[in-house]
C-alpha cells in the first residue's frame, strides 16, 4: 500500500501536504489527480514539500499525492542512445506521439521502448559467480555502440539459468540469479538508478589522457583530460553552445550526452536535425548514434530543469560502467542555479549571494565531482568528463554561479564579449581562460604526438601575453614608433590569432583539426618567428619583412592545407627560408 | 455549481486574499463584483489551506474589505480567438477597446499556452524582409525567431517598430499564398505612443492586417502581465491553424517585467537581483519560447520583444536574462542617435543567431554572409582605429586606418542609416554593403572568399559630394 497525502497548498511548482504522510525525503510521487510527477524535498511533523516537475495549474487543495516508494530514478537499458528526453527521462518523441505538438501535463510513457526486440548476446554461463557491474549480455544497441548489460551494483549472486542468444525486449527475462540467502530472482536487461545518487566505482585514476576535441584553441592551449572537468562562461552571443557543439561534434568521446538545461527550443531542433545528419568520421555512422539528448527548454517546468542534470549525470555514469569515455555537455549549468534559486525563493529559504541559496555551492561541487576517469566495478576503465556552459548575469564573471564554478572545475574557457564583437571565434580569451591538466598530460602529448609539443604551446602563449602589454603601449601612441623587434612580436602574434586561435566552424577542414596539424601549424609559425627574428636583428625594418606574401600564406594554412595532405605543410618552412633569403639578398 | 464568496480578508497593493475557500484551483481565474455592478477578473496565484491570494488584473481601485463577492469559474485565463480580429484593437486582457462590439469566437483557448516539443519543432529556416539594410544585411530577421530590440529611453524604438509593422514582408521571391499578419501587443505605453501606432497603422494602411492589444501606461499594472500571452496565444492559433506567418511585436517588456516585480512585493517574495522575483527568467522564457514553427504546419510565429534598458545598461536583468533566452538582439545606441542617425542599430553587439541558415544561396543571395562578415569585422577595427585616433590625433595615424575611418563614417549614414520610409530590398542592402567594402583596399578584406571578391570587389572612392563612385581605373 502506497502512502498518500492530502495536498495543502500550492505556489508554483512548490506543493505542501498537509501532514507528516509517511513519506521519505527524494521519494517520486504523483500528485493531484492528474498524476503529476513530483519529488518530496522537505518534511517537517506537519508537511511534506514536494516540487513537481509539471506545470501546478489547476491543482487544488485536497487532491492527493500518492507515493511511490523509490527516490527519482532513471531507466537503463538499450535504447537510450539517439534519443531525446525530457529532464526526468521521458522520450520526447513519444511524448509527441501520444500528445501532439504540445507537451501537456501528466503524460505517461514508458522512458524507453519496451516492444522493440534487441539482438542480445549472454556473456555469462549458468553457475557463474557474478557481482555487481558484471557484463551480462551484449547487444548493439546503435551501429556504433555496442550496450554492455550489466548487474546493477547492488547485486550479487550465482547464475542459476540463461535464455539462448536472440532478440529480447528490455523487459524480458534474460537470466535467473541466486542471490546469498538462496532467494532467486529474474534478472532483466533493465536496470533503475536515482538520480541523486552516484553510480559506485572501484578507483579513481588521475587525468592521464586529453580529450581530443580538433578544437586548436582548446588543444592545444587549454586541454581537457578525459575525465575532466570544465567550464566555459560567456555572456550572451558569446558562442558558448557553439562550442559545446563543435565539441559534440568532434570530440573524440565515444558517447556524448548533450544536456540542454532551461534554454532555447529552436536549439535543441538544431541539434536534432544537425547530429542526425553529420556523419562521425571515426565510425562512419550518423552522430547521432552516440548521442542522447536531454532537453528542458526554458519553458517547460522548472523542478524538472533542476532534475535534468542529474539524469545525464546518471545515463553518463551508466555507459562509463561499460568502459566507454562519456562527455557530457551541460548548457547552461547557470540556468540549473537559477532553478535552485526560484525553487528556494519559493521555500522561504534564506538567500545568501545574489538570492541564491546558501548551497549553491555544495552542489556545483557534488555535481562536478561525479566526473573523472573510473576503474569501474566490472575492471573496465571509462570515464565521464563535464564540460558546462556558465551563462553569468551581465557577463560579469564575479557573480555567484561563475565564481563557485571555477572552484571545482580544472579548466576554465572563458569566452569574451569583445572578441565576439569582432567575430573572432571561437571567442576564448587566452589571457584569462586556464588548464590545469596541461602537466598532467604532457607527457601523453610527448609521446602520442611530438615532444616538442608543449614546449612550443608554452611559446604561442609567451607571445600572446607579450602583444597584450605591448598593445597597452600602442593604445596609448600607436605601433609606429615601438622598435623593430615588437613589432614582429605584435605582427607575428596577429598570424596566431588569426591563422591559428580563429577557427571556422563552418569550414570544412577548418571545423575540425587533428592534433598532429595543430602541431605542425604551430611549428610553421614559429619558425617563421624564428626567421624573422633573425633578419631583424640583421637590421631588416620590419616594413621590408611585411611586403611578403609569406604572413597571409601562413595565417591561411588552416583553409590551405586539407587535413589529409599534411605533408603539404613541409613546404611551407622551404617558402620562409627562401622568405629569408630574399630580403637578405635584396637589402643586404 | 458555483458558490460566491462574499467579503474579503485583506487587500494589498495588486493582490487580495480570500479565506475559507473550497475548491480553490492553482492558476484558476475567478470573477468579482464589486459594489454589485463592477466586474472584475483576478488569477489564482497561491493557495494555502483554505486561503487564497487572488492577482486582480483590473486593479483593486474601489474594493473593500465586504462590497467584493467572488466566484470561482473553474478555468485558466482563455481568450476567444478569430480571424475577425485583424484591424480591431483590445485592450490587455483580450476585450474590445474600439467600440466596434464583440469578436464572434472560432475557438476558446488557454492563454497559460504550452511548451512546444522540441521534437515537434522545426528549425527556422527562411528569412522575412524588414527593408532596414542593418537588419536585414547584418542580423537577418528568420521566421519562427524571436529578435529582441534593446532600446533606451528617448530612442526611436516606436518608430522602429512601426517601420517594421509597415515594411515587414516574407522577402522578394514573397508568393501569394502565403499569409503575412502582425500581432501588436503594447504593455505600459503612454497614451501618445499608443496614439501613434495606430494613426501610422491606419495611415499607412495597414491595419487591416494588424491586430492590436494595447496596454496604457495608467491602466492597472496586473493586466500587463497578460497582455503578452494573450498576443501569442491569438498568433499561435493564427500560425499553427490558420497557417499564416505572424510577427509579434511586444512594446515594452520593461512594463512587463516591472509588473512581475511589483506583485511579487506585494506577495512578499524574496526578492533575487534588484528586486526581481527569482523566477523572471522562467517567466520570460514562458513568452519568448512561443515563438517558432511546427513541423508541417505552414505557418510561423516571430516575435520582436522591444525592452528599453533602464539606464542604457545591457548587464540589467532584463535586458540580460532576455539575451540568454532570445536568438539574438538588435541594440540601438544612444550616440549614433546624437549623431541623427536612424535607425541607431549599434551593429557590434547586435546579432541573429539564426541568421546563418536562412540567408545565401536559394534565400537571399549567396554572397550575403562573406559580406556581413567582412562589414562585421571592418567596422569593428574602425572602433580601434577612432580610439587611437582620439589619443594621437588622426594625421598620426597609418594610411589604412584613416580609410577605415572614412569607411566607417560612410557605413554609418548609408548602410545604417536611412529614412523611416526607405524600403531597400535584399540587393539594394548588399549593393550598398559592396560599394561600402570597395572603399577598403581588397587585402583589408581577409573574411570573404577569394570566388567571391572576384566575382563582386570594385574599388570606390568617396566623391566631394560623398557618394560613392567606382575609383578610377589604374593601370
Amino acid at each position: 500500500m502506497a502512502t498518500t497525502g492530502i495536498i495543502f497548498a500550492i505556489n508554483g511548482p512548490i506543493v505542501k501536504t498537509s501532514n507528516d504522510s509517511g513519506f521519505e525525503m527524494h521519494e517520486m510521487v504523483y500528485v493531484g489527480e492528474e498524476n503529476l510527477v513530483g519529488e518530496v524535498i522537505g518534511l517537517t511533523s506537519d508537511a511534506t514539500v514536494i516540487e513537481v516537475y509539471e506545470e501546478t495549474g489547476g491543482i487544488k487543495p485536497g487532491e492527493i499525492v500518492t507515493g511511490t516508494d523509490a527516490p527519482v530514478s532513471v531507466t537503463l537499458a538499450p535504447g537510450i542512445l539517439n534519443n531525446i528526453f525530457d529532464g526526468i527521462e521521458r522520450p520526447l518523441s513519444e511524448i509527441a506521439k501520444v500528445d501532439g505538438t504540445y507537451i501537456s501535463r501528466g503524460v505517461s510513457v514508458d522512458s524507453l521502448d519496451t516492444k522493440k526486440l534487441w539482438k542480445t548476446h549472454i556473456t555469462v554461463k549458468p553457475g557463474q559467480a557474478i557481482d555487481g557491474g558484471t557484463i551480462i549480455a551484449e547487444v548493439p544497441e546503435t551501429p556504433a555502440i555496442l550496450h554492455r548489460v550489466m548487474l546493477s551494483p547492488n547485486l550479487k549472486g550465482y547464475v542459476l539459468d540463461v535464455v539462448e542468444d536472440g532478440e529480447y525486449t528490455i523487459n524480458d527475462k534474460i537470466l535467473t540469479l541466486q542471490l546469498e540467502d538462496g532467494s532467486e530472482i529474474p534478472i532483466t536487461m533493465t536496470q533503475h538508478w536515482p538520480i541523486r545518487v552516484p553510480r559506485p566505482i572501484k578507483k579513481r585514476f588521475p587525468a592521464s589522457v586529453p580529450l581530443i576535441t580538433g578544437q586548436r584553441i582548446l588543444d592545444t592551449l587549454f586541454p581537457l583530460a578525459k575525465g575532466g572537468t570544465a567550464a566555459v562562461p560567456g555572456g550572451f552571443g558569446t558562442g558558448k553552445t557553439m562550442t559545446q557543439h563543435q565539441i559534440a561534434k568532434w570530440s573524440d568521446a565515444n558517447i556524448i550526452i548533450y544536456i540542454g538545461c532551461g534554454e532555447r527550443g529552436n536549439e535543441m531542433t538544431q541539434v536534432l536535425e544537425e547530429f542526425s545528419e553529420l556523419i562521425d568520421p571515426k565510425t562512419g555512422n550518423p552522430l547521432m548514434d552516440r548521442t542522447t539528448l536531454i532537453a528542458n527548454t526554458s519553458n517547460m517546468p522548472v523542478a524538472a530543469r533542476e532534475a535534468s542534470l542529474y539524469s545525464g549525470l546518471t545515463l553518463a555514469e551508466y555507459y562509463r560502467d561499460m568502459g566507454y569515455d562519456v562527455a557530457i555537455m551541460a548548457d547552461s549549468t547557470s540556468r540549473w542555479a537559477e532553478a535552485l534559486r526560484e525553487i528556494s525563493g519559493r521555500l522561504e529559504e534564506m538567500p545568501a549571494e545574489e538570492g541564491f541559496p546558501a548551497y549553491l555551492a555544495s552542489r556545483l561541487s557534488a555535481f562536478y565531482e561525479r566526473a573523472g576517469m573510473m576503474q569501474n566495478l566490472n575492471g573496465s576503465e571509462g570515464s565521464v568528463s563535464i564540460i558546462g556552459a556558465v551563462s553569468p548575469q551581465g557577463g560579469d564573471f564575479s557573480e555567484p554561479v561563475t565564481q563557485n564554478t571555477k572552484r571545482f572545475v580544472r579548466c576554465f574557457w572563458g569566452l569574451d564579449k569583445r572578441l565576439a564583437y569582432a567575430r573572432h571565434f571561437p571567442a576564448i580569451q587566452w589571457l584569462d581562460s586556464y588548464s590545469e591538466y596541461l602537466t598532467d598530460l604532457a607527457p601523453w602529448y610527448a609521446e602520442h604526438v611530438d615532444k616538442n609539443f608543449v614546449e612550443y604551446r608554452n611559446r604561442l602563449v609567451y607571445i600572446l601575453n607579450q602583444e597584450a602589454s605591448l598593445m597597452e603601449i600602442v593604445k596609448l601612441i600607436g605601433a609606429d614608433v615601438l622598435p623593430d623587434d615588437q613589432k614582429l612580436v605584435l605582427d607575428i602574434a596577429k598570424v596566431i590569432r588569426v591563422g591559428f586561435l580563429q577557427q571556422n566552424a563552418f569550414h570544412k577542414d577548418d571545423t575540425c583539426v587533428p592534433l598532429i596539424k595543430q602541431y605542425k601549424m604551430m611549428d610553421v609559425i614559429l619558425y617563421l618567428y624564428q626567421k624573422s627574428k633573425a633578419l631583424v636583428h640583421q637590421g631588416m625594418p620590419m616594413s621590408v619583412l611585411h611586403q611578403d606574401s609569406i604572413w597571409d600564406k601562413v595565417s591561411s594554412i588552416k583553409y590551405d592545407v586539407p587535413n589529409d595532405k599534411l605533408e603539404m605543410l613541409d613546404q611551407y618552412k622551404k617558402d620562409i627560408d627562401t622568405f629569408y633569403e630574399k630580403v637578405l639578398e635584396k637589402n643586404a | 455549481m458555483s458558490i460566491e464568496y462574499l467579503g474579503l480578508s485583506s487587500i494589498n497593493g495588486p493582490l487580495v486574499v480570500l479565506e475559507g475557500v473550497k475548491g480553490a484551483a492553482y492558476d484558476e481565474i475567478v470573477e468579482m463584483t464589486v459594489n454589485g455592478k463592477e466586474r472584475r477578473l483576478g488569477k489564482i496565484i497561491e493557495i494555502n489551506g483554505d486561503k487564497a491570494v487572488i492577482q486582480v488584473f483590473e486593479g483593486t481601485d474601489g474594493m473593500a474589505l465586504r462590497n467584493t463577492h467572488t466566484k470561482l469559474t473553474g478555468k485558466p485565463m482563455e481568450i476567444g480567438v478569430s480571424e475577425a480580429m485583424f484591424g480591431r484593437t483590445f485592450n490587455g486582457i483580450g476585450e474590445p477597446i474600439d467600440g466596434l462590439g464583440s469578436v464572434e469566437a472560432e475557438k476558446t483557448i488557454d492563454v497559460n499556452g504550452k511548451p512546444l516539443n522540441p521534437v515537434t519543432r522545426e528549425y527556422p529556416r527562411n528569412y522575412i524582409r524588414t527593408g532596414i539594410s542593418a537588419i536585414d544585411g547584418l542580423m537577418t530577421l528568420i521566421r519562427g525567431q524571436k529578435l529582441p530590440i534593446f532600446s533606451g529611453n528617448g530612442l526611436p524604438h516606436d518608430e522602429l517598430a512601426a517601420q517594421l509593422v509597415r515594411q515587414s514582408s516574407l522577402g522578394d521571391s514573397n508568393n501569394d499564398d502565403e499569409k503575412f499578419a502582425v500581432v501588436f501587443a503594447a504593455m505600459g505605453v503612454k497614451h501618445d505612443v499608443a496614439d501613434f501606432f495606430q494613426r501610422t497603422f491606419a495611415e499607412s494602411g495597414v491595419s487591416d492586417h494588424v491586430i492590436t492589444f494595447i496596454n496604457l501606461a495608467n491602466d492597472p499594472v496586473v493586466e500587463r502581465l497578460i497582455t503578452p500571452k494573450v498576443a501569442l496565444t491569438v498568433a499561435e492559433y493564427l500560425a499553427f491553424e490558420k497557417g499564416m506567418h505572424i510577427l509579434v511585436i511586444l512594446t515594452d517588456m520593461t512594463s512587463f517585467a516591472e509588473a512581475m516585480r511589483e506583485v511579487s512585493s506585494s506577495k512578499g517574495e524574496i526578492p533575487s537581483r534588484k528586486g526581481f522575483p527569482g523566477y523572471l527568467y522562467s517567466e520570460l522564457a514562458t513568452i519568448y519560447e512561443r515563438a517558432g514553427i511546427v513541423n508541417g504546419v505552414n505557418g510561423s510565429v516571430t516575435q520582436i520583444p522591444i525592452l528599453t534598458m533602464p539606464n542604457d545598461d545591457i548587464t540589467h536583468p532584463i535586458p540580460d536574462l532576455t539575451g540568454y533566452i532570445t536568438e539574438g538582439q538588435i541594440v540601438l545606441d544612444r550616440d549614433l542617435n546624437g549623431q541623427s542617425i536612424y535607425p541607431p542599430i549599434s551593429v557590434l553587439p547586435s546579432l541573429s543567431r539564426l541568421m546563418k541558415d536562412g540567408i545565401g544561396e536559394g534565400f537571399t543571395r549567396a554572397d550575403h554572409q562573406d559580406v556581413a562578415n567582412q562589414l562585421f569585422s571592418s567596422y569593428s577595427k574602425v572602433g580601434d582605429a577612432r580610439a587611437l585616433a582620439s589619443v594621437i590625433g588622426e594625421d598620426e595615424l597609418s594610411d589604412t586606418d584613416k580609410q577605415y575611418l572614412i569607411f566607417g563614417r560612410a557605413f554609418e549614414q548609408m548602410f545604417i542609416g536611412q529614412s523611416v520610409n526607405d524600403n531597400r530590398t535584399i540587393f539594394d542592402t548588399l549593393e550598398i554593403g559592396w560599394k561600402l567594402l570597395g572603399l577598403m583596399p581588397r587585402g583589408e578584406l581577409d573574411r570573404i572568399d577569394t570566388k567571391v571578391l572576384d566575382q563582386y570587389y570594385k574599388p570606390t572612392v568617396l566623391d566631394a559630394n560623398g557618394d560613392i563612385v567606382p575609383a578610377a581605373v589604374e593601370d
